[in-house]
């Protein structure tokens, strides 16, 4: 019993350091410009200021970073799990020349750091006239090596039987594979859209260097735009990142066990 | 004839997967080892070839060696103890305790998060002036400091920062592990009188080998690969370049002083280091983990 208490305190400790940023955040979000810079410090807004959110929302193109954002997670995550389950369905249960070879292949260009990448593919993105562009920021990472290793763990796990029963009844692979076996694979699919959804939405680095106009950067690119900006506006800052959170932490906290699970089962690989 | 038209099928199915990771990952890969034995601005059409010049020139340059050091302090400062604490926590919350959801959905939080949103957060915190952490270091009697200004903590402030970002995953990964221990194996040892740090020191520890060796090398490869938070929290690599991490270093060698063949020979270079570390780890590390039931 003893030890069940210092436990819950210790998990709490944990927890309001963890949510603390997060809390701190959303109270100068409310406060009024001048109670942000005060000493000492004031933990309450004095009165609640929600003008902040609308001034900060309309001091940069917020709207157009959501739409950007949203537009290219929701293609490059549907165009990950389709890739990744077609290319780990051939990998798992079909045979073909050079299928080892070709799996390995994929499996070393995990080894390959986006770094070494991403100076040739921002010249070939030049040289298509990609840049900044939708093409640009969704094209390159319609495939993900990663998301094809969890399909194929998952696809060699069905049992053999299910696919001969399905050709007993005149099913060839393509119509095996939409009609039964996409079906039950809801948990892989899961994993992988979880997988490609944080990564796709949190990533950085690549749509920094391919988008020059405000009009198509996505909403890390500009959030990074609005901190140079309002360098010292603390509420304004804190309230921009509320709203670029807000929308994220509900999606998560109303669909938090397929998040957890689905990045769980990704661990096993 | 079935067999040719199995074939066919098949590359059919990985033609998408394939054509994408051969245009936008292998083909750029053997580009950029061809780019690192030039010098080019990328804007002007002469690239002079200068074979391993831009490699040599690597051994010479401080910054670099700034960076690496930099990126191996920032890496050892992350990684073990960011294990050790999802540890004790998924420890903590495999123990059938009440608000397990609760507890570990908050700790997993931080992870689905955005890095430059948080980012944001973490600058407010650490403002040397206005800043929540040392009004809250004031009150238990330590004088304000300058945290990401000081070429001192700066460093140590970012570590902090990033180990809140990724501690839940760790957490996720390591309640994975530990359910997957048969409850036989504990019941076992307590028949044997084992008490709970034998047990602990025994069974849990060794058969969550696989899950920590899993752990080190996604964090390892995360933390090589740092840089949204040093973009966000310490512009131009932070005092007297103090948080400057490889990939930022390599990010300002391409994209702001546009030496495109000295950035892909430092890319490379970062990709031999983590071939070379991943191949250690596998010799050192894997031998010990075959507890696998």
């Amino acid at each position: 019993m003893k030890t069940k208490v210092f436990i819950h305190i210790v998990l709490f400790i944990g927890i309001i350091i963890m949510s603390f940023p997060f809390l701190w955040m959303i109270l100068t979000s409310f406060k009024p410009q001048d109670e942000v810079l005060q000493i000492p410090l004031k933990w309450l807004p004095t009165k609640f200021e929600f003008s902040n959110y609308i001034q900060a929302w309309e001091s940069a193109s917020f709207g157009r970073y959501f739409f950007n954002s949203i537009l290219v997670t929701v293609i490059t995550v549907f165009g990950q799990i389709f890739t990744s389950a077609l290319a780990g369905y051939a990998f798992a249960k079909m045979k073909f020349t050079g299928k080892n070879l070709i799996f390995y292949v994929f499996l070393g260009t995990m080894m390959i750091p986006l770094e070494v990448t991403l100076i040739p593919n921002y010249i070939l993105m030049k040289e298509l006239g990609w840049l900044n562009t939708y093409f640009g920021l969704i094209v390159p990472w319609f495939a993900s090596v990663f998301g094809i290793f969890l399909m194929r763990q998952f696809f060699k796990t069905v049992p053999q039987e299910l696919f001969e029963a399905a050709e007993m009844d005149g099913c060839g692979h393509w119509s095996y594979l939409w009609k039964i076996l996409f079906p039950i694979s809801t948990p892989v699919f899961v994993s992988v859209g979880i997988f490609s959804m944080i990564s796709t939405w949190n990533s950085f680095l690549w749509p920094l260097i391919m988008t020059n106009s405000t009009n198509m950067r996505t909403l890390p690119v500009g959030l990074t735009y609005f901190t140079l900006e309002f360098s010292t506006r603390y509420h304004l800052l804190m309230a921009a990142a509320t709203m670029a959170i807000l929308p994220v932490a509900l999606v998560y906290f109303i669909a938090q066990r397929h998040f957890i699970q689905g990045i769980a089962r990704t661990g096993l690989g | 004839m079935r067999s040719i038209k199995e074939e066919t099928l098949a590359y059919i199915f990985i033609l998408p997967a394939l054509s994408i990771i051969f245009i936008f990952h292998i083909v750029p890969a053997l580009y950029a080892l061809r780019i690192s034995l030039y010098s080019w601005d990328m804007i002007s059409s002469v690239k002079e070839f200068v074979g391993l010049k831009n490699y040599i020139l690597l051994l010479y340059d401080k910054e670099f060696w700034k960076s690496l050091f930099n990126t191996v302090y920032f890496t050892l400062g992350v990684v073990p103890l960011s294990i050790l604490i999802s540890l004790v926590i998924a420890l903590f919350l495999n123990t059938k305790i009440r608000g397990l959801s609760f507890y570990r959905s908050v700790y997993f939080l931080p992870v689905v998060t955005s890095m430059n949103a948080v980012a944001m957060v973490w600058l407010w915190i650490y403002n040397p002036d206005y800043g929540i952490l040392n009004y809250l270091l004031g009150k238990i009697g330590i004088s304000s400091q300058k945290w990401l200004l000081s070429p001192y903590l700066a460093m140590p402030a970012v570590i902090l920062m990033s180990i809140w970002k990724s501690l839940g995953y760790n957490i996720v990964i390591y309640l994975v592990g530990l359910q997957n221990i048969p409850e036989e194996y504990y019941s076992a040892a307590q028949v044997d009188g084992g008490g709970r740090f034998a047990m602990l020191k025994h069974i849990t520890v060794p058969l969550l080998m696989p899950t920590t060796f899993f752990i080190i090398t996604v964090s390892f490869i995360s933390a090589f690969h740092t840089f949204t938070q040093i973009y966000m929290l310490t512009p131009d690599g932070g005092p007297l370049k103090s948080t400057s991490l490889i990939v930022y270093y390599l990010y300002q060698n391409a994209f702001v002083f546009f030496k495109m063949g000295y950035a892909s020979a430092m890319a490379f270079v970062l990709f031999i280091i983590m071939f070379l570390f991943t191949l250690l780890q596998h010799k050192f590390l894997e031998k010990r983990i075959h507890y696998e039931i």
